[in-house]
């Protein structure tokens, strides 16, 4: 039975799709800028990040007066809830694209300290993770939430890995330090996003079985660490 | 009117004929406890029970076990057999006339209400009840508590007094009525004439309350006092509350049984039920899909 109010719900829905594909398109493209030093389009990452700040604010607004209003119960409590918490994180995932974008416009006024390959390729992950976890917000499946969990250390790894190359170019080459500085930032901003995802896809295994696992470690081990 | 109230006047018939004894009837297995609430002391247990009134069949195979000093709510919607099942526990439904259960055995504390050798008054003054629209006597305040009492020949005044005091502040009515304990207790408000009947039922110290819709009648203040105090009845009494309100049955009970035509669909923990049910005819029903 469709209730009057299951349109209020709809809404809620489609913001929170429209925020993940907002967030989704700001990573890309503030990858897209770096990679190919178009300042203008890292320009218009910086200003789109209004964007998303709207839509979380609209979000909120929303799950706050649906519970007031609706007193939701059950999976849709918990859907109501877990939005909430994903627009949080949706807005976090588009700060780190306008911090990319800024890093971008600095780099692109220097020749590139070395080919982008493992940035694109750690920024291809991240953001299958957040297309993932958001997919549930369509069809709830625990198990595709949980792969997105366990893909967080490649992440990492690559973060990692990142790290130590970057910092060997400051030892040996002085002159590299300002640029291999911000390219670490950038390889931070990603690891966070991929954090993000995962946030997002911990409380989608909460919305699919109403269980909480954040804070347990069993679930982030990958394959990669066995 | 209270089941601790019932004057021997309106001693009720001995079970039909028809009703089998079901003090014979052979152990059945256990009925089911809620799905997931740590073990705990079943003070009621109802086994595989089938209700009819006359031809019609209001209860289909209904078996739970709720547990001592828990309040447990009955949801589902109109016609679902909640209520009966609560009149049930109390031998109410022996009022009407083809009322009966044709099957199973319902247990407090181990005895079969049905046996031939219970009396129904002693179970309702062990099971008291209140109704969703308040009724008191048409007599004080305080006649209203001590009627259940001085049913049962007490006659010291110094005893009186004293339920009536323990009684209204059990209730969470002495504080407004201490000063016209004798004026008539119609003249109450409804949620203080609700608050007297509850002060009424547990003047004579029973086991289990069951409580009818209890605050469907009542204005929003006095709902959430009637629900404080289911609160605070529950570390003496086990209390079993039949409720159409979703949020009520949330907030006040421990372990929550959804019935939906005539059967048990789902009985879990209170918090699984309202975030977590099993059944989709549970979550259908508790996020207002249906009923």
């Amino acid at each position: 039975m469709k209730r009057f109010f299951d349109t209020e719900l709809e809404t809620f829905r489609s913001h929170l799709v429209l925020m993940g594909e907002t967030s989704i398109r700001q990573v890309r493209d503030a990858i897209k800028a770096l990679v190919t030093a178009d300042i203008a389009l890292a320009d218009r990452v910086i200003a789109a990040d209004d964007e998303v700040d709207q839509l979380e604010i609209s979000i909120d607004d929303e799950a706050i007066r649906y519970m007031n209003l609706r007193s939701p119960v059950a999976t849709e409590l918990r859907f109501v809830i877990v939005g909430m918490k994903a627009s949080h994180d949706l807005e976090r995932v588009g700060d780190e694209a306008s911090n990319i974008a800024k890093r971008a416009v600095k780099l692109a006024a220097e020749p590139p300290l070395k080919p982008y390959v493992d940035i694109p390729r750690m920024a291809g992950i991240a953001l299958e993770m957040l297309q993932d976890a958001l997919d549930c917000f369509l069809h709830t499946d625990a198990d595709k939430a949980i792969a997105v969990i366990r893909r967080d250390s490649e992440v990492d790894a690559i973060n990692r890995q990142l790290y130590r190359e970057l910092s060997s170019f400051m030892i040996e080459q002085p002159g590299t330090i300002s640029r291999a500085l911000e390219l670490m930032f950038i390889s931070k901003s990603l690891e966070r996003i991929a954090d993000h995802a995962t946030n997002i896809a911990e409380e989608m295994v909460f919305l699919a079985q109403a269980r909480d696992i954040r804070h347990t470690d069993e679930l982030k081990k990958s394959p990669l660490d066995a | 009117m209270s089941a601790a109230t019932l004057s021997p006047m309106e001693r009720l018939p001995a079970p039909p004929p028809s009703s089998p004894s079901l003090a014979v009837a052979p152990v059945a297995a256990m009925s089911a406890p809620a799905a997931d609430l740590p073990p705990s002391r079943p003070i009621i247990d109802i086994d595989h029970v089938d209700f009819f009134y006359g031809q019609s069949q209001a209860l289909h195979d209904v078996s739970l076990r709720l547990d001592e000093k828990k309040v447990t709510a009955f949801i589902g919607p109109s016609g679902c057999g909640k209520s009966t099942l609560l009149r049930c526990l109390n031998r109410m439904n022996d009022l009407i006339d083809g009322a009966r259960v044709a099957k199973g055995s319902i247990r407090i504390r181990g005895i079969d209400i049905h046996a031939p050798a219970v009396d129904v008054i002693e179970l309702r003054k062990r099971v008291g009840m209140v109704f969703q629209k308040s009724n008191p006597f048409p007599k004080s305040i305080y006649e209203n508590i001590t009627y259940g009492l001085r049913l049962q020949g007490v006659k010291d005044k110094g005893r009186l007094d004293a339920v009536v005091e323990k009684s209204l502040r059990g209730a969470a009515l002495w504080d407004e009525v201490k000063d016209r304990l004798h004026a008539s207790g119609l003249g109450l408000s409804g949620g203080q004439q609700q608050r007297l009947c509850i002060a009424r039922a547990i003047a004579v110290e029973p086991d289990i309350i069951l409580m009818d819709e209890p605050c469907s009648a009542l204005d929003p203040i006095s709902t959430s006092k009637v629900e404080e105090l289911i609160h605070e009845l529950k570390k003496e009494f086990t209390i079993v509350i039949v409720t159409h309100n979703m949020q009520q049955a949330a907030r006040c009970s421990d372990q929550t049984a959804f019935f939906y035509l005539g059967r048990l669909i789902e009985f879990a923990a209170t918090r699984t039920i309202f975030m977590n049910p099993s059944n989709p005819q549970t979550e259908a029903y508790v996020s207002g899909r249906f009923g």
